[in-house]
Formats: C-alpha cells, sequence, structure tokens
C-alpha cells in the first residue's frame, strides 16, 4: 500500500458505547484527494474529527488503534494539541464564520499562532481569500461582517479561513453541500491547485462528486470500510458487491 | 357531499371549551388589570407630592422629611451605587461560573451546580441581611478600617449574592445556544480550549449576558430588606469612591422604614409614593433596556 502521510492504523471509535467505527485501517497519500465516501451515519465526520483531535471534548468516548501524521501518533501524551490542528486545517458541513470582520475570519489563526506583522498578516489575507477563489468577490469589503456573505461564500470563507494557516493536511467535509453548482466548481477547481501542495481528506456530497474529485476513494458503510482503491478504478470496477450497489445508486 | 361540507362550516358549539377558554381569558386580563391598578394607585398618592414640594426641594440633597427636607437625591444615588457596586462584583462571578459551568466542569459537576445555584436563588433576602450583618459587616469593619461595618460596600456584596443566580443561570442559557460548530470552528484553528471561550464563545453569547446583567440589576435595585439591614441607612449623598466604605440610603429602604410611621394623606406621605414611581420607572427603563437586548437578538434570528 501506498506510503501515507496519514496512516489510520485499526481504529475503532464509541459514542457511549455504541461502536461507530470498527477496525479502520487506511493509508492516505500525500499531495492527492483521498475521498470518504458512503450512506449517512456511515462514522465518515466522526473519523475526519479523529483526526485533527477534535472529538477530544466529547464526553463518553472510547477509541482504539492509533492515527500517524508522517509516522508520529497524534494521539500521544506528548502531542501539543493546537500546533496538530493548525497543520491539519478542517473545514465543516455547515458554514460557520466566527463572530467579526471577513477580515478577522481569515486571520484568526494566524494571529493566535503569534503572527503580528501586518504586512506578512495582508499577504496571507490575499493568498487565502485567492485559494479558496473568494477574494474577487470580497477584496472591496474585507471590513464588513462575515455573516453578511452569502451562504456559498461563506463556505469558502471558512476554506479560506482553513488555509490561512497553511496546514499541511486539509479535512473538508461536504464543503460544497450547501453550494450552488457554479460555486461547487469553483472550490472543486481550487482542490486541483491545492492538491499540489496540500494532502486532502474530503467527505463529497453526493458519490458524482465523489468520482469527479476522487484520486482514491474509500467507501465506507456503518463504520466499517468496505473497499479503499484509487478513485477511477473504485467508480468503474467496484470490488464489493456493496460499493458496487451504492456508486450505482442502487443502494436501498 | 354536501351535508358533510356544511357541518365542516359550523363547528359544533362545544361547552367545555367555551368554559375553560373563557376563565383563562379573564385570569390574563385581570393580570393586567393588577397591574394598572398598582401604577394607578402609585401614580394617585405618589403625584401630588410633585406639587406639594418645590422641585428645587424635591431634588435636594437632604432628606429630613420630619423638616420638611424632601431631596430624595442621596436615595437616588445610594441606591445606584449600591447596586452598580453589586453587578461589578457580579457581573464577572457570574459570567465566570456560568463559564465554568457551561464550558468546564464535566457533566456529573454539571448536574451537581445547576441546582445549587437554583437553590440559592430560594434564600429569603432577609437570611441573607441577617448573615450580611452578622458575618459581612463586621469583617467589612476590620478589613478595612471603617467606623461601621454597615456600608456601601457590605450591602453591594450582599446584593452581587442576590443577584447571581439570575445572572448564571441567564448567562449560562446565552452560553448554551452558541451553536457547538462556533467552538470547533475555533478549536480546527489552533485554539486552546480558553482562547475558544473567550474568542469566540463569549462574544457570540454577549447579548444574552448583557440580558443577564440587566435582569440582576432589575433585581438588586428593586431589593429591600437585605439592604435595609447592611447598608446603614444614612441618607448621605455619596458623591466620592471614599463613600464606599460609608452607610448610604436606598429608595427601597427608605419606603419599608418610614412608611409605617407616616400619618396617611400627608406630605411625608406621598413623597413615599413619589419614591415609588421613581423607582418604578428606573426599574422599567433597565427592564426596558433587557427586553431591547433580547428583541435585537431574535431579529437576528438563528446566526445567519
Ligand atoms: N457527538 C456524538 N454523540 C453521539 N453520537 C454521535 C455523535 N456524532 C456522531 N454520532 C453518531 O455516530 C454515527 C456516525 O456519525 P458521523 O457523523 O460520523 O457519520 P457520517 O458518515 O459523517 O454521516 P453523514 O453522511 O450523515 O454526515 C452516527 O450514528 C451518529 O449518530
Ligand atoms: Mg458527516
Amino acid at each position: 500500500m501506498v506510503d501515507g502521510k496519514i496512516v489510520i492504523d485499526d481504529v475503532s471509535y464509541a459514542y457511549g458505547g455504541d461502536w461507530i467505527l470498527r477496525n479502520v485501517t487506511l493509508h492516505v497519500p500525500p499531495n492527492a484527494v483521498t475521498v470518504f465516501f458512503g450512506p449517512a451515519g456511515g462514522g465518515k465526520t466522526t473519523l475526519l474529527r479523529l483526526i485533527n483531535r477534535l472529538n477530544d471534548l466529547v464526553e463518553d468516548t472510547e477509541m482504539s488503534g492509533r492515527i500517524l501524521l508522517d509516522g508520529k501518533d497524534i494521539y500521544d501524551r506528548r502531542v501539543n494539541v493546537p500546533n496538530l490542528r493548525r497543520r491539519v486545517g478542517m473545514v465543516f458541513a455547515l458554514p460557520l464564520p466566527i463572530p467579526g470582520t471577513i477580515r478577522e475570519n481569515v486571520l484568526y489563526g494566524p494571529k493566535l499562532a503569534g503572527m503580528n506583522n501586518p504586512d506578512q498578516l495582508g499577504d496571507i489575507l490575499e493568498r487565502s481569500l485567492m485559494q479558496a477563489a473568494l477574494w474577487d468577490e470580497v477584496k472591496d469589503r474585507l471590513d464588513s461582517p462575515a455573516t453578511a456573505l452569502s451562504g456559498g461564500q461563506q463556505q469558502r470563507l471558512c476554506i479560506a479561513r482553513s488555509l490561512s494557516l497553511e496546514p499541511e493536511v486539509l479535512l473538508l467535509d461536504e464543503p460544497t453541500s450547501g453550494l450552488d453548482p457554479i460555486s461547487t466548481r469553483k472550490v472543486e477547481e481550487s482542490l486541483y491547485e491545492l492538491k499540489q501542495n496540500y494532502t486532502i481528506i474530503l467527505v463529497p456530497h453526493s458519490v458524482q462528486q465523489a468520482a469527479r474529485v476522487a484520486d482514491y476513494a474509500a467507501f465506507f458503510l456503518m463504520g466499517e470500510l468496505v473497499e479503499y482503491r484509487p478513485g477511477v478504478d473504485i467508480f468503474v470496477a467496484p470490488r464489493d458487491k456493496r460499493t458496487e450497489d451504492y456508486v450505482t445508486g442502487r443502494f436501498g | 357531499m354536501m351535508s358533510q361540507a356544511e357541518t365542516s362550516e359550523k363547528p359544533q358549539f362545544i361547552w367545555t371549551e367555551f368554559v375553560i377558554e373563557a376563565s383563562i381569558r379573564v385570569l390574563g386580563f385581570s393580570t393586567i388589570g393588577f397591574v394598572l391598578l398598582i401604577f394607578l394607585f402609585l401614580l394617585l398618592e405618589g403625584v401630588p407630592v410633585f406639587w406639594e414640594v418645590p422641585l428645587k426641594n424635591l431634588f435636594g440633597t437632604r432628606w429630613y422629611p420630619n423638616f420638611g427636607y424632601f431631596g430624595t437625591l442621596p436615595l437616588i444615588f445610594g441606591s445606584a451605587f449600591v447596586t452598580l457596586t453589586a453587578i461589578i462584583i457580579a457581573l464577572p462571578l457570574g459570567v465566570l461560573t456560568a463559564v465554568f459551568i457551561r464550558e468546564v466542569a464535566p457533566e456529573w459537576l454539571r448536574e451537581i451546580l445547576k441546582p445549587m445555584v437554583e437553590v440559592l436563588a430560594g434564600i429569603p433576602s432577609v437570611v441573607l441581611g441577617f448573615f450580611g450583618m452578622i458575618v459581612i459587616a463586621p469583617l467589612v469593619r476590620v478589613i478595612f478600617n471603617a467606623p461601621t461595618g454597615l456600608t456601601v460596600f457590605s450591602g453591594a456584596l450582599v446584593l452581587a449574592y442576590m443577584s447571581l443566580p439570575t445572572i448564571i443561570s441567564v448567562a449560562e442559557d446565552a452560553l448554551d445556544a452558541v451553536p457547538k460548530s462556533y467552538r470547533d470552528a475555533a478549536l480546527a484553528m489552533g485554539a486552546t480550549q480558553w482562547q475558544t471561550i473567550w474568542h469566540v464563545v463569549v462574544p457570540a453569547a454577549r447579548s444574552g449576558i448583557a440580558m443577564a446583567v440587566m435582569l440582576g440589576m432589575g433585581r438588586a435595585i428593586g431589593e429591600t430588606m437585605a439592604v435595609m439591614m447592611v447598608t446603614g441607612n444614612a441618607a448621605r449623598m455619596p458623591l466620592d469612591l471614599g463613600s464606599l466604605f460609608m452607610p448610604a440610603r436606598t429608595m427601597t429602604a427608605t419606603i419599608a422604614a418610614e412608611m409605617g410611621e407616616v400619618a396617611r394623606g400627608g406630605i411625608h406621605y406621598h413623597a413615599l409614593f413619589g419614591i415609588g414611581i421613581i423607582l418604578f420607572l428606573l426599574t422599567f427603563i433597565i427592564n426596558l433596556a433587557a427586553a431591547l437586548a433580547i428583541f435585537r437578538k431574535q431579529r437576528r434570528g438563528g446566526l445567519r
């Protein structure tokens, strides 16, 4: 199997005693888009949240197995969790700007990380918004409230916010679920650019999107990793009957 | 078909429904009626003072009713001073407690703390006043080397304690209403738990927190018994910070203390009701401000 930027090694996870991920093992290659797809409740979001330890504060959970980033266990006691989260950015299904202006949203992470050189911050602002394909639409109103943007713009703002920290890994959980087709295409196109520099894991909002963007694809069903192969193969010639049913739309 | 349409147009008259509905309506309107009656009574008994006593006297700085001085300023300032000091103490305490209960404490501890805060709210004010007299006042006297422990500061401490449950539970609801995804967003940017709370959660809940403070203040300014027991009741103008450790007299304490001794229908009697009107207006303004905060929050709807 490919050498992984991220290695998910026999991970199981439970909320309140219900095991919703079971023995998932998976290597995520660098500089590619890896797609986690499958029906609702399969545990895709949960797995993403485990990769940047966002579930640390959720009570009454259990986890077994290991997750490695560049060969190092991210659940090791010595890991600095805020630093880990700066290296592994996440964009959520619901675009939620934090209270404040567009500029404040994008620069929140860098400022927290202690950056305060205005020139540098200005560069980061422009670069992040460009990469998220939002710059042209907001460059004249960087200081207006982020909540005044449309849903699609807010989603790209959240992507820009994650990019501002230049993470090594970008986790995107249904980033286009609330977007119109044009914004969706913009985001998908920017993925081609981004994967040159980042390792991307994306939960798509449809099988079609999965097929469009995936270099590698993992099919999750009820907490189980059913099949994991290069993108084209899994959609053109799935090996498992359950994958085939799902990608051909025959799934119940 | 025809008959069906007809019956559905004329709903059957149901007696029980009518009786229940009517009595609910009567009860509802009578509550409003009582409030109006009380207000009317307050006006009838209080307004005469505004022509019986010249305004210059009425808004003067000396309150000696037995000698014809009806200056209400010391009382208004006394109330304001005690209330503001109480809020300055209670605001950080209340908000921090709410943050702790909602954001930091583990589930089991939260389940213990929440009912305890509610129990706090149920302590009768006379008990707190007694506690203030016996415990807080002597402490204040010794620590601040004041001539008496019955001071603005002691009163404010007791009042702060009394408004805490209101502030805590309203602020806690406000924090609870902040979507979980806000926290995730900040955490995912590498914020620590505290940074997340201060930069994102508390600002997102600020209108609710403002409301909590206003409601707490409304509770504090109208409080009588405890304040009368611990603030010392000297009607003097609290004009400098040193007055913090001097006695003061509030509007509520004045009414409570003097109402029993005045001749019904006299100037002094009318003056006490006049103070009641001023107090009523102040509380009304504070509650209105709180209501406006709620309204603004609702109008912004959701968080989009
Ligand atoms: N915080 C939580 N507490 C308890 N159970 C949870 C929590 N989050 C998720 N679950 C449960 O875990 C299971 C997997 O949820 P998850 O959100 O990871 O699925 P998903 O594959 O992302 O689904 P979707 O496609 O609907 O987003 C579901 O059964 C869900 O109910
Ligand atoms: Mg999901």
